[in-house]
């Protein structure tokens, strides 16, 4: 650790080391490689929601010059490949149907893919696709979740009744029926999480190369989790040894959860260059994209809560349908279960909670995790059903808040649904954001705008949010259906000279890794952030790890790394011991020096101690030569970043137009490693939640075709439409993990959705409106006003 | 049947002979391997393909090759002088305008056009400016900031 005289690296916000090369054009995504004789691969998408395959003719695409192949899934099937795309999250007595590359006989969304073709050019592959005809046989669709359990609504697969993949539930049904039977008030509402496109701007991309020689593949592709995708490739889709796939992240053009996840394409791409024994490169076009990326959200809630005369929260019911889409995508069935009922006890002390979910199959994309994951459904309706008992009480929204917030001196807080918060201090993040928007000043001009009979508004609206991030103790993981432990894993490799290469598993798509875990290493060891490299993204040089998302990078690679640095530290110190004739425990490490307690000129650097490693010319007894750690973090507990955001918006009451005036953020994510990545982090998650409560949904038309399948018709945020953001944070360290952080990724899509949401409902509530489901275009905003 | 054009790309003149339907983005990505202009919808919805021709920024996914010919492109390969970042790469650097940076080169080109017009825009001067070029990351908070830093000076 570095004295107080020099400035400490940890904690800094020091400029991104990433950036360099990125803002030059020297920045290389998936699809800026390209290899000797390299192919590409068009996939041939059903325009239909649901139809049998009657038959596939490719005989005409296969017979167009610059035409290499064209394969369907009989293909697949012939090549003994398992050609499928597993589910990785199971829940008891899940049904999960098969998912094939290519559809066998039927398809289920548009977009599902039927057959690919490789060309020498993407021109010729694209225009032979066009050729290949399918014999489609429509089938009645359906889209909406609630519709699809009604009986006699069309079926997706055979042995799925009433399209219900799993019926979950968590809480005390009886206790919390018996807390609605004493209340002095219920409060109910049907809220809709409106289903979203996650819009990573590079498009998902793969390039395979197979060399038939080694029976080796190398697979680049636009990837959150290198080694999660090489394991379920290997298991579950091309049959492949894992030691010979190779799965490398180059630069990854943002991911938002929709690159988590195994798809068919890159798993195609992979298997057509083994078939070819040429280079097969696949890139979606952005209406691809928009098609087939696993969606988010989409969800059907009624949630009652109780309370007593003073606005304490007795008891919240929750019963939630929640869309699959076609096909289970890989952790689909843990964001609408556990992480989103695990979250529904926000910021409070409830004392009974049910919840009850349907994960339902629907003629759509797949849905899955997109930031958040979860945790912004469950914070859209704790927070929503705060404001409308608020509302139905004559309570302040904050002072209802206040009144039921788990105290300060409570954690760690086990709550009604399964999770120990670690630690946590609500009332001063929320005192912050109030006085940071000048609260009461913004009540008293409500107020006077309504008097003086304005048309304009105005609306404040509060999100008080708590999230569960980090992902996660592989134990807990493990007993809640996940097939795969969520620990993280860091090696590191001291180099003689004392500059340090960190190879960690959790690798970066645009969130500064390189940065921050530099920063880590630098401030424990006393170096330069320059003399340490980071690699990741790239299974043949990390060891196994998880890879990003669920807000764990810091929290848990972080620990990870900060624990494998920390034993090289301490095989130094035995070292310096050694060299200093010095016992052990008197022996300190600060700011680079090994020093003897009480004697500081008795000293040995950093440097010095790893050289001395090396050389092994005199190290301790028994001591093996060289200097490099491995550890794998597995943490005891989820992460709880915590905080309050504050929405002020406008409602033009003539129009419905929602003007955005100000957003206040107050975060808590424990300590911060680079608060200039932590405050951009939060800016990219709040213009998400403004968009989603806004402006962004992904609509299907009842046959199941996409109506907002292009950025022409899907309203991503864009700069004209947001306002700077106005940030601030409180700091409470994590008590469980080594360098007492919490995570940030997720936290301000988590917060945002229900803070405008509140916001434009508490403009319009005095004219009877109760709720406007998202996003709140202005047309739905003025029907509700009429 | 292929056209021969003349382009100056980044202080260099090339001529080659390209398709008629070929777009410049593919031009310049595949014919040249200037591979840092970003294809992120290819229907001029996005702005990730932002170059300048003729010193205007442009989406070089509605231009097509041949529209090209008899003018001067810069993308943002061509931006740095020497070793030299523009302004417009520093301030985005030093105010983090960049996350994944996919959407970045485009960003800067637009937004370093945008200061030859309006060397001292606003804040909604800016925000109106960047209209045509989506960011997913940023919520464009640190953009504005970065040329509003450019703006006076990159101090
Ligand atoms: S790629 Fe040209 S605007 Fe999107
Ligand atoms: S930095 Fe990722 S899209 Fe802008």
């Amino acid at each position: 650790m570095a004295d107080q005289g020099k400035a400490r690296i940890l904690g800094s916000a020091i400029k991104r080391r990433e950036d360099p090369a990125l803002i030059t054009g020297k920045g290389r995504y998936t699809d800026d490689f390209t290899l000797p004789h390299m192919t590409h691969a068009v996939i041939v998408r059903s325009p239909y929601s649901h139809a049998h395959v009657r038959s596939i003719d490719t005989a005409a695409a296969a017979a167009t010059p610059g035409v290499l192949a064209v394969y369907t899934a009989a293909d697949i099937e012939s090549s003994g490949a398992p050609g499928t795309v597993p589910t990785a999250w199971l829940l008891p007595d899940i049904k999960t149907p098969e998912h094939s590359l290519l559809a066998k006989g039927r398809v289920r969304y548009v977009g599902d893919g039927v057959a690919v073709v490789v060309g020498e050019t993407r021109q010729a592959a694209r225009a032979a696709a066009e050729l290949v005809e399918v014999d489609y046989d429509p089938l009645d669709a359906v889209v909406d979740p609630q519709k699809a359990t009604a009986e006699g609504a069309p079926q997706l697969f055979e042995d799925v009744p009433r399209n219900i993949s799993f019926d979950w539930d968590l809480g005390d049904k009886e206790k919390t029926d018996l807390g609605f039977e004493g209340a002095a008030h219920t409060v109910s509402a049907e809220l809709r999480n409106n289903r979203l496109i996650p819009h990573a701007i590079e498009p998902r991309a793969a390039l395979a190369d197979f060399d038939e020689h080694k029976g080796e593949l190398t697979l680049r592709m636009t990837t959150q989790n290198p080694h999660v995708h090489r394991l379920l490739l290997s298991l579950a889709s091309i049959g492949l040894p894992e030691h010979k796939i190779r799965v490398i992240a180059p630069e990854v053009g943002g991911g938002f959860g929709s690159k988590i996840h195994l798809y068919p394409d890159e798993a195609i791409a992979a298997w057509c260059a083994m078939q070819l024994k040429r280079p097969v490169k696949w890139v979606a076009t952005r209406s691809e994209t928009n098609l087939t990326d696993a969606h988010g959200r989409d969800h059907v809630t009624r949630a009652e809560m109780a309370l007593d005369a003073e606005g304490r929260i007795l008891g919240l019911r929750v019963d939630t349908h929640a869309a699959m889409g076609a096909y289970l995508s890989t952790f689909a069935p843990a964001v609408p279960t556990y992480l989103y009922g695990t979250l529904l006890s926000g910021q409070y002390d409830i004392p009974a909670i049910y919840v009850h979910v349907l994960g339902v199959f629907t003629n759509t994309a797949p849905v899955d995790a997109y930031r958040g994951a979860g945790r912004p459904e469950a914070t859209f309706v704790i927070e929503r059903m705060m404001d409308l008992a608020a509302a139905q009480l004559g309570q302040d929204p904050a002072e209802i808040r206040r009144r039921n917030f788990v105290a300060a001196d409570a954690f760690p807080y086990a709550t009604q649904v399964a999770l120990e918060y670690d630690s946590g201090n609500y009332e001063p993040a929320l005192d912050k954001a109030l006085e940071a928007a000048g609260y009461a000043a913004l009540r008293t001009e409500q107020k006077s705008r309504h008097d003086a009979g304005s048309s304009k508004w105005l609306g404040i609206g509060l999100s008080s949010y708590i999230e569960a991030c980090g992902l996660a103790p592989s134990q807990v993981a493990g007993a809640l259906g996940a097939q795969a432990g969520l620990w993280e894993s860091a090696k590191i490799r001291v180099h003689p000279t004392g500059t340090v290469t960190v190879y960690t598993g959790s690798s970066s798509h645009g969130q500064g890794h390189e940065t921050t875990f530099s920063q880590i290493v630098a401030d424990r060891l006393g170096l330069e952030v320059e003399q340490v490299e980071v690699i990741h993204g790239d299974t043949k040089e990390v060891q196994f790890g998880m890879g990003t998302y669920g807000s764990r990078s810091a929290a848990v690679g972080g620990s990870a790394i900060a624990n494998g640095v920390d034993r090289a530290i301490e095989k130094g110190r035995r070292i310096a011991a050694h060299m200093l004739e010095a016992a052990e425990e008197d022996v300190v490490f600060d700011d680079g020096q090994y020093t003897v307690k009480g004697v500081p000129d008795q000293a040995k650097s950093w440097g010095d101690v790893v050289l001395a490693s090396y050389l092994a010319h005199d190290l301790p007894e028994g001591m093996e030569p060289g200097m490099e750690t491995t550890a794998f973090y597995n943490p005891s507990n989820f992460v709880y970043p915590f905080g309050t955001h504050v929405a002020v918006v406008e409602v033009d009451s003539e129009t419905g137009d929602v003007e955005l005036l100000r957003y206040i953020a107050v975060d808590d994510c424990g300590n911060v490693i680079n608060p200039m990545i932590v405050d951009g982090q939060v800016h990219g998650g709040v213009a998400q939640g403004i968009g989603q409560a806004l402006w962004e949904q992904a609509v299907y038309d009842d046959n199941g075709q996409l109506l907002t399948g292009t950025l022409m018709d899907y309203a991503l945020p864009r700069a004209h439409m947001l306002v700077s953001f106005e940030l601030d944070r409180t700091v409470t360290p994590c008590p469980h993990n080594p360098l007492g952080v919490k995570g940030i990724g997720e936290a301000g899509a988590i917060a945002s959705p229900a803070a405008v949401v509140n916001a434009v409902m508490d403009a319009v509530s005095h004219r009877g409106i109760r709720n406007i489901d998202m996003p709140l275009t202005p047309e739905k905003v003025w029907r509700a006003i009429q | 049947m292929g056209h021969k054009i003349r382009v100056e790309v980044n202080g260099r003149v090339v001529e080659r002979e390209v398709e008629a339907h070929t777009l410049l983005v593919h031009f310049l990505r595949e014919d040249l391997a200037l591979t840092g202009t970003n294809v992120g919808c290819e229907t001029s919805l996005c702005g990730s393909c932002t170059v300048w021709m003729d010193g205007e920024a442009v989406k070089s996914c509605t231009q097509l090759a041949v529209q090209a010919d008899g003018t001067t492109v810069t993308t943002i390969e061509g931006m740095r002088t020497g070793d030299e970042m523009h302004p417009m790469q520093q301030a985005f650097w030093e105010e983090h305008g960049l996350q994944c940076g996919y959407c970045t080169p485009g960003m800067i080109m637009a937004t370093s056009a945008l200061l030859k017009h309006n060397s001292n825009p606003s804040e909604g001067e800016i925000r109106e400016a960047l209209k045509g070029n989506v960011c997913r990351c940023t919520g464009y908070h640190n953009i504005v900031k970065a040329v509003q830093r450019a703006a006076q000076g990159g101090s």
